[in-house]
């Protein structure tokens, strides 16, 4: 392998456009000259790396850089370079850089260039990416993203209704086919054993002869023939010319739309050859020749008229891909570059004839040859290579076409017709090319354009043309010493040992394609002299079967599916009411459960109340009788039933001490305070018992309740019983196990529970907290915009009846008795603040070896910051101490993140903890892990998000108690 | 022993359950607590109910995991604790800006016809 250009170039080469992309959109807007030439020097240098490949490539071999992506399914991003891949890199790159250069003068200086520039390099970056990806998942993803940037760019000018449409059409289609196009994959994968892209093309064998060889391939043609617009997906193509002509030029002839043909040719190796391949590749590529071909002489729009021909072109390529000779696949391989060549500069020649006469419809576009003689020159060689006129590139591959089909491969009907579909279409292809030189610049002057003076265009927006055109001269003439070792080159990197002998020379000498193509060319300057009459004055479009137009079918179904279909789905399967959805939600979970218990009825454990103790017993009838209690009191008794709950709560809290889980009581008796807290906060935002209309319960609504009911006591026996019964099982071996005897030795804290959360499963914890701080920032946001409903904006009745109280006392201000509001309470926690702040760092420290830990330790602490709040007030504890949560919340999340890095700077992976122990003065011995680190993380973000809760909820009194007049001075945190 | 657990849990799930079908959303909040209650102490039994059994290690070695309590269970529903709170507090404030916005505490943010 050549040292010249290392693999990592591949790299370079992809990741470039995708940088200047980057670049290109944060420039200003209207930088247009930096645009134009940040971006041509991204694709010359693109461009540049592409051309020094070329000596790495040639003879069959091949540049591969592989990155592992996930390698346990066999993903990488592999990137590699063969001849074929090499020769779409160039024009890729190269018609990229003319195009950057065309667009610098197309783009009016009132559009926005910045979007522009940066979507065209997106794209050739994704571009890139397909054909060089060596990885055929990795190719699927780049695929969708040539879709996803033609559609913005399609969409360019988004105040264009045509354009809005043509964008969602090309998305729709192509998009569809390349969800087809990944399944076929990840089966053509499943097939081989391996996504890799050279163990895929050496197993052609093993497909070819595989189950399921025909819907694979049906998968990967549907991708294929999708973005290559062939027949009968073809007319996403027309309906994208509302896309800018640079667009048009570079993706919906040149490149893009390439992508499918490359895929047949790339895979050519392995799936052709068969009679399915023949059948439905040759009957879609011959239809789209033909159909192509007919339609592309009645359109009246220029571009319209192009984009026809670009997918009777296409047509063409699949045809010759369909035959399965290896000659006929050097032909269409030859034929993508020479089509790229002369369409691009043709899509470029109306792009300025539109721009300098102010029309594309070639029913007034007349006689323009004396206002623009260069550019009417080069389009008319450009056109003639479209039509197949000798001594230029088109000519040749369509004689190899010719030749093609006239060989007999097959003895079906499709073989048979294709020699007279294909001369049929020759002739067309005349017909088209003549009436668009003929019509625009040929002819009387013309009359009442838009512009009134039409000129040349600036030098460099011609330059482009001039070049491409030169090349279809230069490969006309002189095939062999200038393209033909690249096209060697390339060809031979996909055919290998079956790279047939062919001669790339002008002149074959009288042969049956020569009597072809002459035939093409009178038959289609006879047909242009009859139909001319006609197209004068004619509508767009073919006759007899305008009406029948793939767009509005392709609507009419969208219509039907999206919006009919999903109203019907919509209205016979679901509801926007919770309630039906959730009791659908429970009964699936018990007919689930009974499910998976059916026939375990064999060995039910007898029911034993032995062991029960008295104790535990009554405390549940108590915590099971709160329970009850709440669900009955939280419809009208709010309170009541909070309080209620919180019994339960701490009767679970002591079941927890009753069995051994010291660390679970410490959270639980923690948490039960915040949550009372929070919910008390919160009550003061909910509406009030509405007394004066009390609705009779009618029929449904019991009925609802005993449904409902009958739900609930099923749940509660259902799981009671799967409770039971695991219960009673003999235990299996746990990984509990393994914690335990490996939590001192490995993890060095004795409390176990706290070694698996900050050590073991250190990730999960990280996660866990992220989980946190994203709930409280949720919480954090959503409150910012509060609005509260309008019975709840006024101060509490309470504080109403406190300040009237006040507004009476002569010596005392309004305000005075909140203030005065259980004062010695109020005393005591102000004063315990700091024990509440060394309670927490205790819990803390001695979190690895006894219970305790961060997640105690920072509730506790926003345990002190909470009672503060409730001492002092809002305002109060503001004026003295600046919290800062979200901080508390940053310096946690960091804290845990980088302990969990710092295992990488000692070459362990991420969260490897380290631990030892240290003598401190005064304390004694205590564990200094890293884990100890990671825990301190734990505990800042569980303090940051707590608080940040707490008073997001506490601040809406003061904000409202802001927006009222005078009165009220003070806000008591917002209890109701 | 194991009785006694088995109807708590009910109990805790029936009238959590009870409640998550109601139409008011504060009795919903409260459903969801009382459930998350329920799902903790189940998952805490899964580990087996176990009196009087050493949750801390004495650091002598080897350790002989038959004579300690299962502490992976405990260590889920620690966690799960904590993150029942931050949904209990997200779905309260839920609560309180759907009510701002839409006027009433209904769950589905509209009185129901009836």
């Amino acid at each position: 392998m050549m040292t010249l250009w290392p693999s990592s170039f591949l790299i370079l080469l992809v990741g470039l456009p995708f940088l200047g992309s980057l670049i290109a959109a944060l420039l200003s807007p209207n930088a247009r000259n930096a645009e134009a030439w940040l971006a041509g020097l991204v694709s010359l240098g693109a461009l540049a790396i592409t051309l020094a490949a070329y000596p790495s490539v040639t003879d069959g071999r091949v540049v591969k850089h592989v990155i592992d992506w996930v390698p346990a399914l066999g993903l990488s991003i592999t990137l590699r370079i063969d001849g074929f891949a090499w020769m779409f890199s160039m024009v890729i790159t190269g018609i990229g850089l003319l195009v950057v250069i065309y667009a610098r003068y197309y783009i009016s200086p009132k559009d926005p260039v910045a979007r522009f520039y940066a979507l065209l390099l997106a794209f050739m970056g994704a571009m890139l990416g397909l054909v060089l990806s060596g990885n055929i998942i990795l190719l699927a993803v780049f695929w969708e993203l040539t879709s996803i940037f033609s559609f913005l760019l399609v969409g360019y000018w988004h105040h264009n209704q045509a354009a809005r449409d043509g964008a969602r059409m090309a998305l729709t289609i192509t998009g569809t086919g390349g969800l087809c196009l990944l399944a076929g994959l990840v089966l053509l994968g499943q097939i081989v054993g391996s996504y890799d892209l050279d163990e895929v093309l050496a197993a052609g064998d093993i497909i070819r002869a595989h189950d399921l060889y025909v819907p694979t391939l049906l998968l990967i043609l549907a991708g294929a023939l999708t973005k290559s617009a062939q027949f009968p997906f073809h007319f996403w193509l027309p309906n994208a010319m509302a896309a800018p002509t640079p667009i048009s030029a570079y993706l919906h002839s040149a490149t893009m739309v390439k992508a499918g043909v490359f895929l047949l040719a790339r895979f050519w190796p392995v799936l052709s050859g068969t009679d399915e391949w023949f059948f439905i590749v040759g009957l879609a590529g011959m239809t789209t020749l033909f159909l192509g071909a007919a339609f592309a002489i009645f359109q009246q729009d220029l571009k319209g008229l192009l984009a026809y021909s670009t997918i009777s072109h296409l047509g063409l390529i699949t045809t010759l891909l369909s035959l399965g000779s290896p000659l006929a696949a050097v032909a269409a391989i030859f034929h993508m570059l020479n089509h790229a060549t002369f369409k691009a500069s043709l899509f470029m020649a109306a792009g300025i004839i539109d721009h300098e006469a102010g029309t594309r419809d070639m029913r007034r576009l007349s006689g323009l040859f004396s206002y623009l003689p260069i550019t009417a020159t080069l389009a008319m060689v450009a056109s003639a290579a479209m039509a197949g006129v000798p001594l230029l590139n088109g000519f040749l591959s369509k004689e190899m076409f010719f030749a093609e089909t006239i060989e007999q491969h097959r003895a079906s009907l499709l073989d048979g017709v294709a020699p007279y579909v294909a001369t049929l279409a020759g002739a067309f292809a005349v017909t088209y090319s003549v009436r668009f030189i003929h019509k625009v610049f040929f002819g009387p002057k013309p009359v009442d354009l838009p512009n009134e003076e039409p000129h040349e265009p600036p030098h460099w927006m011609r330059v482009p043309i001039e070049l491409l055109v030169l090349v279809c001269l230069i490969v006309g003439i002189i095939p062999a010493l200038s393209v033909g070792g690249v096209l060697d080159t390339a060809v031979y990197s996909v055919l290998r040992e079956e790279m047939p002998q062919y001669n790339l020379a002008v002149w074959h000498g009288f042969n049956l394609p020569l009597a072809m193509s002459i035939i093409a060319l009178v038959a289609g300057l006879a047909l242009y002299v009859a139909l001319r009459p006609y197209l004068e004055r004619s509508e767009e479009g073919p006759p007899f079967i305008r009406r029948l137009r793939g767009q509005r079918i392709f609507e009419r179904v969208l219509v039907a599916i999206s919006w009919r279909g999903a109203r019907f789905v919509e209205s016979t399967m679901t509801t926007r009411r919770l309630q039906p959805q959730l009791r659908l939600l429970v009964l699936a979970a018990i007919l689930a459960g009974v499910w998976a218990m059916w026939g375990a009825g064999d060995n039910l454990p007898e029911l034993s109340v032995r062991g029960i103790d008295p104790v535990l017993a009554t405390l549940w009838i108590i915590g099971g009788g709160c329970a009850i209690a709440a669900a009955i009191q939280a419809k009208f008794h709010r309170l009541a039933a909070l309080i209620l709950m919180s019994g339960a709560g701490l009767v679970l809290c002591l079941t927890f001490i009753w069995f051994s889980a010291p660390d679970l009581a410490v959270t639980q008796l923690l948490v039960e305070i915040v949550t009372t807290v929070l919910i008390l906060l919160g009550l003061r935002w909910l509406p009030k018992r509405n007394e004066a209309d009390p609705l009779p319960i009618d029929m449904r609504t019991r009925l609802r309740r005993h449904r409902d009911f009958v739900l609930a006591v099923a749940a509660g026996l259902g799981t009671a019983t799967v409770a039971y019964l695991t219960m009673r099982a003999p235990v299996p071996p746990s990984v509990g196990d393994y914690y335990l005897e490996h939590a001192y030795s490995e993890g060095g804290g004795t409390n176990v529970v706290n070694v698996i959360l900050v050590d073991f499963r250190g990730f999960d914890t990280f996660g866990e907290i992220v989980v946190l701080g994203i709930v409280a920032l949720t919480i954090y946001a959503l409150l910012r915009r509060f609005r509260p409903a309008d019975d709840t904006k006024e101060i509490p009745y309470q504080q109403r009846e406190q300040n009237a109280f006040d507004d009476l006392q002569r010596d005392r201000e309004v305000g005075e008795t909140l203030q005065d509001y259980l004062l010695v309470p109020s005393v005591i926690m102000r004063w315990m603040f700091p024990v509440i702040v060394l309670l927490a760092i205790y819990l803390f420290l001695r979190g690895h070896d006894l219970p305790g830990g961060g997640f105690a330790a920072g509730i506790t602490m926003s345990i002190g910051f909470l009672l503060q709040y409730l001492a002092g007030g809002t305002r109060w504890v503001e004026e003295r101490l600046r919290i800062l949560p979200v901080r508390w919340i940053g310096f946690g999340l960091l804290m845990a993140a980088l302990t969990g890095t710092g295992s990488w700077l000692f070459g362990y992976p991420f969260l490897t903890s380290y631990f030892q122990y240290t003598t401190l003065p005064f304390v004694g011995e205590v564990p200094t892990a890293s884990a100890l680190l990671f825990d301190l993380g734990v505990f800042s973000l569980v303090v940051g998000a707590t608080v940040l809760m707490l008073i997001a909820i506490a601040h809406q009194s003061i904000r409202t108690a802001r927006s009222k007049p005078a009165p009220s001075t003070t806000g008591e945190g917002g209890q109701s | 022993m194991e009785l006694l657990i088995a109807l708590a849990i009910g109990t805790l799930t029936a009238s959590g359950v009870w409640l998550l079908l109601r139409p008011r959303t504060y009795q919903v909040v409260i459903g969801l607590a009382l459930l998350s209650y329920a799902v903790n102490l189940f998952i805490f039994s899964m580990g087996r109910l176990r009196v009087n059994a050493p949750p801390v290690l004495d650091g002598s070695s080897p350790v002989d995991p038959a004579v300690y309590t299962d502490p992976l269970p405990q260590a889920l529903v620690l966690t799960a604790i904590v993150i029942g709170f931050a949904t209990t507090a997200l779905f309260l404030v839920v609560l309180i800006v759907s009510r701002g916005i839409s006027g009433t505490d209904h769950v589905d943010g509209r009185e129901s016809e009836r």
